[in-house]
């Protein structure tokens, strides 16, 4: 047993966990941070983007030396069926600034990066260390953590749990429930790797200029998902994701889906002769608001997508993990400053804190948008893409049919997929849910 | 209509590193007669397909190619048809950029 007793203990060293160690060994707690694997992003998987705002609250000058990918110029939009994409693109010149808002990165290397301005801040850092459970008094209270390394349990007054989407701890203390198959969505990746001028070209990109696209459709097979690909220095992010619950129901496997996505002949052109390098697989909160759980008591906190603290219709998710384990931790620097203890009572700081911050408010805004598109996934992913489509032909195909009965045309296809009622219903709806 | 090229997950995979923990397995299935729609679920929703039927008609795991999303968990530890636990420290998939 590790003797000594620190003031708080970070499991995990993804975003939250970083963001949370960071925070309290800057505020000068004595901070051991456990890691599963090998470093600090081994494990970590995500598509991904870095918003800076966040990140620059903890490193104000991490454009210095974090390994960034691009900063994104452009975002492509596509609404696919399975021959042709609708797209809305913005691009502008404005993102070429001097401090850029959104950048890719590659999460292994990224993170590794964030570890090392951990340990400078003076927390400990031990890796290759799995933390099995969570030490408990006889009244319930976190007193610490056991981990799989010989005699493993060490002790603390606050565990900060950044545990990651899959989290067992705290279901397994009891904190907070396993999430269900229709919380999360499982999603698959590949990275593929071109010549930096190839991905430049067929991306329209200059120097370190980025893009995304995300996309929607038929891609998903009437299942709720979305494609993502993210251009990277040297590679192309390339990945789909849908909830777990509808891969249970409809019986697709998630490599088919992304196999399909690949073949799309919108997509195909884009990452011909690349060479794959890595294939990942990753779980997201999807659940929105209503899914959020207890988020503090007796000696923890849980941040990040552990408390499923993620955006799933802004797909924002790392920002929300580290600003929510940065406020965790100012929390728990305030609780300690005055000297109290680790109770859930002074821990309910932090849930005041966030509720404040952008994290609740996003989430509360789009609190009915998952019920929504999870029980209207045909409509959404599979009717309104094939209709948009239609009609998007139908207006730019040049054939002497005068324009008035191509209008009646598109219009009636609308009306008998999805009748008057059903259109005004789908309007409200996501009018509502949105607002 | 094209006919749909089928997906060997075993050449996705291969593209990974692992540090293979040999003899424990961090996901063990319950023994079983007849598998559970939940289990049944997994020979498809598994991303590595480590999920197998063998000839009894009985789900099996190898957990080798397990790139550790937790999927199986979700679906189904709730049931108690597997036991889900993470790799002992520094083992399993590492992932190279994530």
């Amino acid at each position: 047993m590790i003797e000594e007793k620190f003031d708080a203990i970070v499991v995990g060293a993804g975003m939250a966990g970083n963001a949370a160690a960071l925070t309290l060994a800057q505020r000068g707690l004595k901070v051991l941070q456990l890691e599963r694997g090998e470093y600090s992003g081994s494990k970590n998987v995500q598509g991904a983007i870095l918003y800076a705002d966040m990140l620059e609250k903890l490193i104000p000058d991490f454009r210095e030396d974090a390994p960034l990918e691009r900063h994104l110029v452009e975002q492509r939009f596509w609404m696919m069926d399975d021959r042709s994409h609708t797209g809305l693109h913005y691009r502008s010149d404005d993102f070429n600034e001097e401090k850029p808002n959104r950048y890719t990165i590659i999460r292994a290397q990224f993170d590794k990066w964030f570890s090392q301005k951990v340990r400078e801040a003076g927390a400990t850092v031990l890796c290759e260390t799995t933390v099995t459970e969570l030490a408990q008094d006889a009244y319930g209270k976190v007193i610490g953590v056991r981990t799989d390394r010989a005699d493993g349990e060490i002790h603390a007054d606050v565990v900060v749990l950044a545990e990651g989407v899959n989290g067992l701890l705290g279901t397994r203390a009891g904190l907070r429930q396993r999430p269900t198959p229709d919380k999360v969505a499982l999603a698959v990746k590949e990275m593929h790797f071109l010549p930096r001028e190839t991905i430049e070209a067929r991306f329209n990109l200059r120097g370190d200029e980025g893009m995304v696209i995300e996309a929607a459709g038929t891609i998903s097979r009437g299942m709720t998902g979305m494609g993502f690909i993210y251009a990277n220095k040297e590679c192309i992010s390339l990945g789909i994701g849908c909830l777990v619950a509808d891969f249970q129901r409809t019986g697709e496997t998630p490599y088919g889906l992304l196999d399909r996505f690949k073949r799309h002949p919108s997509v195909a052109p884009l990452i011909e002769g690349s060479e794959v390098k890595e294939y990942a697989a990753h779980l997201i909160p999807e659940g929105g608001f209503k899914a959020i759980p207890q988020l503090y008591g007796e000696g923890w906190v849980v941040v990040g997508d552990a408390a499923q603290l993620n955006n799933a219709i802004h797909r924002e998710g790392s920002n929300l993990a580290m600003t929510s384990g940065r406020i965790a931790a100012e929390a728990i620097f305030q609780v300690k400053s005055r000297k109290d203890p680790m109770t859930a009572e002074n821990l309910s700081l932090y849930k005041k804190m966030l509720d404040e911050s952008f994290v609740i408010k996003d989430l509360k805004k789009y609190k009915d948008m998952p019920a929504l598109m999870h029980t209207q996934s045909q409509n959404f992913f599979l009717t309104y893409p094939e209709l948009v489509s239609k009609a998007m032909q139908n207006f730019l195909r040049v054939d002497g049919t005068p324009k008035v009965e191509k209008e009646k045309t598109t219009f009636k296809s609308f009306i008998k997929a999805r009748s008057w009622s059903g259109l005004f219903g789908d309007a409200f709806r996501l009018a509502r849910a949105w607002r | 209509m094209s006919i749909e090229p089928s997906v060997r997950v075993e050449d996705k995979l291969f593209y990974n590193r692992y540090l293979v923990d040999a003899g424990r397995a961090h996901i063990k299935v319950r023994p079983h007669t007849t598998p559970s729609p939940e289990l049944l679920s997994m020979l498809k929703a598994c991303p590595a397909r480590c999920y197998e039927l063998n000839d009894k008609g009985q789900v099996e795991i190898t957990v080798d190619g397990c790139i550790e999303c937790g999927t199986c968990r979700v679906i189904c530890e709730g049931s108690g048809d597997i036991e889900w636990s993470y790799p002992r420290g520094g083992y399993g998939v590492l992932f190279k950029f994530g």
